[in-house]
């Protein structure tokens, strides 16, 4: 008899439910690769790769078919023509063909040697193209009376076309004169120190702006509920219409902020918020703080429900003061939230794009890492700079997210 | 510190610090409520709160000390010694409102900070209770201005035209005997700028996101939750990176993508996206729900016969419901609101949704109360959803952590 053991390897049972598992996730995965691994490594390819805005609409030939002379009874001589040209003024294209079906009734004369017919079929073969090469084939033909009952000309039947280019994103020419572009230069160093200060400061400000308004609504009153819906609403409008109203609150010619400080006697004349440094730079940083206070609030105020009131009454026992048991009793207990929200609200805002871009575009010293990307592709129109930026952005993630693992598995729950 | 804990310097000094922060708020409220200049007076502010401030902190007089406190305040302001300087144009029915408003506010608040103080030196309870009220006081107010400004600086200029804006940037009021003339830059948005049709793209593709990213994210989590597999630990730390990714760096490659397989103006190509931006966030927070509920129930689902598939259906997604509202609402909420994607793959104004329509609004040509009338149009739906549901929203957002 044999021994009894306890069973090795995995079971039939749990290999289904692996399998399963994987069924269940497959969806995901493919949609994820799809959109967000993939555009990655594209990221990282182009980068290399000296591409500019115009290149991404590869070169074609061109072609428009028209019929000239009379063509009204039968013996008339026409002729057919076609005119084709390279679309692109850069690009060569290599082995142009193109063919197209002569209409019943016309009957071809003379062909250009580059061409031949077969039956009705015309194929031409014209061999590479110079960048903005153009031809006119012209090709003599007489009526038929078949051609007037038919009631076909030749512009009915569509020309085909064939001919390979080059294409930038896919041949292998390689480049590194984009990450030189970028890195050249004092205009990095200024990027690169916007983005750490709003970074910084944003974040910071954001934990602190929110702690102070969890402190306020920890208390049950009356209106509470209405107090925390209201002040959720900087998160949760669309981003453009809060910058626009904070662009308008804020305009230097007309906006009700300057008129108001004015008055007040603060400034004598409007000050041009977003518009000059580092005045531009703070106000997006508030902007920032400002938007993204709620969130931190939220966190803040649910943990902070979550803190026994036994430990208060305790310390008010022993005599402790509203200041020490904030600073002794709910500081520690908040610590760990406060340095998960930190983390994860850094990487968000060294993300962050939309804000600075509605609001100032990136000018007045104001561009960030994220923006720069933007103005690289498509201000500048060079997207290899602009994927270069990517890759830098992406390295310094790579790094931030080593930490962020590190202290997501000690905080567990977020 | 001692030293100050006595309430003939505590009492004044909030006193003061209580008086400027009142009177900027009834300038700026009244500023903003009528258009005639409204101006705090820092140092007239500083004195007077002082002074009842003291007075109030060591209960002079009582009640009818406290009145006589507030008709002197109002006397003082009429008569432009107060801690609010009213300039001429405003009407004289206004100005007393205003003196009459930051009288009785500041002294009745007052009696609140100072509630607890006894004359002569002060417990550190007595005394940090009084600066926490106080503080508490600035932070309703504070927090209650910069949210609520902007808001009504939107609103309210969508109801102007452009040369009222111009006159006085600071009149907000509303002349209601113009009737739907206010509305009129609302019907030229619906009218002119196709705003119908952009409300109706954002709320078509929010909900297709919708449903895409449950119909993905339901199984996905449950899988993560509750079934046991290699490599499980692994999948649900790398959900969490791909929130790590910043849409810009996405954006790029999908625009060339986008550009070259002529995806790009569609419908379809927008909703291609936007799920996947939002399935890793409702994967995430699905999972957490999922792994709360008692796995029990599901054993003895699958012990009377249900297959796996139909454990999902029948147990789990009935007793999830309320995560699935918070996770819908909370996909909505940031498809209708995504710009960027919208705003690089979009320039058929046909297709336009509304964030990227309102981005089409923003030029020089075209009035600014239209733009803002636009953003009024895109935030009400978006709030109404919000106040509507707050308690599914708000436990969306914390269990959704920090996209955004």
């Amino acid at each position: 008899m044999a021994e009894l053991q306890p069973p090795v390897g995995t079971g039939p049972l749990a290999k289904r439910e692996a399998r399963l598992a994987w069924g269940l996730l497959f969806p995901t995965i493919a949609a994820v690769a799809l959109v967000v691994v993939l555009p990655l490594l594209a990221i990282f390819w182009i980068s290399f790769k000296p591409v500019e805005l115009g290149d991404l609409r590869a070169p074609e030939v061109t072609l428009r078919e028209d019929i000239r002379g009379d063509a009204e009874k039968v013996g008339d001589t026409p002729t057919i023509r076609y005119r084709l040209r390279n679309s692109s003024q850069e690009q060569p294209i290599t082995g142009v063909t193109f063919a197209d079906v002569v209409p019943e009734g016309l009957v071809v004369q003379e062909l250009d040697e580059r061409c031949a017919l077969s039956a009705r079929d015309l194929t031409c073969d014209l061999g590479d193209w110079e960048p903005g090469a153009r031809e006119t084939l012209t090709i003599p033909v007489t009526v038929e009376q078949a051609y007037l009952d038919n009631d076909l000309r030749p512009q009915d039947s569509p020309a085909t076309t064939t001919g390979t280019s080059s294409n930038v994103l896919t041949n292998s020419t390689f480049t590194l004169e984009n990450f030189s572009r970028i890195f050249n230069g004092d205009e990095f160093v200024e990027v690169l120190w916007v983005t750490l200060f709003y970074t910084v400061f944003g974040t910071i400000g954001a934990l602190l702006v929110g702690l102070f308004a969890a402190l306020l609504l920890n208390k049950s009153f009356k209106g509470q509920g209405i107090l925390r819906g209201l002040y959720l609403f900087p998160y949760v409008a669309p981003v453009i219409a809060v910058a626009f109203a904070w662009l308008i609150l804020f305009d230097p010619f007309s906006g009700s902020a300057n008129a108001l400080l004015i008055q007040m006697g603060v400034t004598p004349q409007a000050i041009n918020f977003f518009g000059e440094r580092p005045l531009a730079l703070i106000m997006v940083t508030v902007f920032e703080i400002w938007r993204y206070f709620p969130l931190s609030f939220l966190f803040i105020l649910a943990r902070m429900q979550s803190i026994d009131t036994d430990m208060y009454e305790a310390a008010d026992m022993d005599g402790a003061s509203p200041f020490q048991q904030f600073w002794y009793l709910s500081v520690p207990q908040l610590l760990g939230i406060l340095s998960v929200l930190f983390l994860l609200r850094f990487i968000w805002t060294f993300n962050k794009f939309d804000d600075i871009f509605l609001l100032t575009g990136g000018n007045a010293g104001t561009r960030t890492l994220t923006v720069n990307v933007y103005e690289q592709a498509f201000a500048v129109s060079n997207i290899g700079a602009g994927a270069a930026v990517a890759v830098v952005i992406f390295g310094c993630l790579l790094t931030f997210s080593i930490f962020f693992l590190k202290y997501i598995s000690q905080e567990e729950g977020l | 510190m001692k030293a100050l804990r006595f309430n003939w310097f505590t009492s004044p000094v909030l006193g003061a610090l209580w008086m400027v922060v009142l009177s900027t708020t009834v300038a700026i409220i009244m500023s903003f409520a009528t258009g005639d200049p409204f101006r705090p007076h820092i140092l007239f502010s500083l004195l007077w709160g002082g002074v009842i401030g003291f007075a109030i902190g060591h209960r002079m007089g009582g009640r009818i000390g406290e009145l006589i406190g507030g008709v002197a305040l109002v006397a003082l302001i009429l008569l432009n010694f107060g801690p609010l300087t009213i300039g001429e144009l405003a009407s004289p029915f206004v100005a007393i409102l205003a003196a009459v408003a930051l009288a009785a506010a500041f002294v009745l608040s007052g009696r609140v900070i100072l509630d607890d103080l006894v004359p002569g030196a002060l417990t550190r309870h007595e005394f940090e209770g009084a600066v926490i009220r106080f503080l508490t006081g600035f932070g309703y107010i504070f927090f209650t201005a910069i949210v609520l400004i902007p808001f009504y600086v939107m609103v309210m200029t969508s109801f102007k035209n452009q040369s009222e804006l111009m006159q006085n940037p600071l009149d907000f009021s509303i002349d209601i005997g113009k009737g739907a003339e206010l509305f009129r830059s609302y019907n030229e948005l619906f009218s002119q700028f196709n705003f119908g049709t952009y409300l109706f793209n954002s709320f078509f593709i929010s909900v297709l996101t919708v449903f895409i990213t449950l119909a993905f994210a339901i199984p996905g989590a449950y899988a993560v939750a509750r079934l046991r597999f290699q490599g499980r630990a692994a999948f649900s730390r790398s959900i969490l990176l791909i929130y790590m990714v910043p849409m810009i760096v996405l954006a790029l490659p999908i625009y060339i993508a986008f550009s070259m397989t002529g995806l790009r103006n569609s419908f379809w190509g927008i909703v291609m996206i936007y799920p996947v931006t939002t399935i890793p966030v409702a994967l995430y927070m699905l999972q957490g729900y999922f792994r709360g509920l008692p796995a029990e129930v599901e054993e003895a689902g699958l012990m009377d016969g249900l297959s796996r598939l139909a454990v999902i259906w029948k147990i789990t997604l009935p007793l999830s419901l309320p995560a699935l509202a918070s996770v819908s609402l909370y996909v909505f909420m940031i498809a209708w609101n995504e710009f960027l994607l919208a705003f690089m793959l979009l320039d058929d104004p046909s297709k336009f949704t509304l964030t990227r329509g309102i981005a089409a609004l923003n030029s020089s040509e075209i009035p600014r109360q239209h733009l803002m009338a636009g953003s009024v149009i895109a935030t009400v739906p978006i709030m109404a959803l919000f106040l509507g549901l707050e308690r599914f929203m708000t436990k969306g957002l914390t269990a959704g952590s920090v996209k955004g």
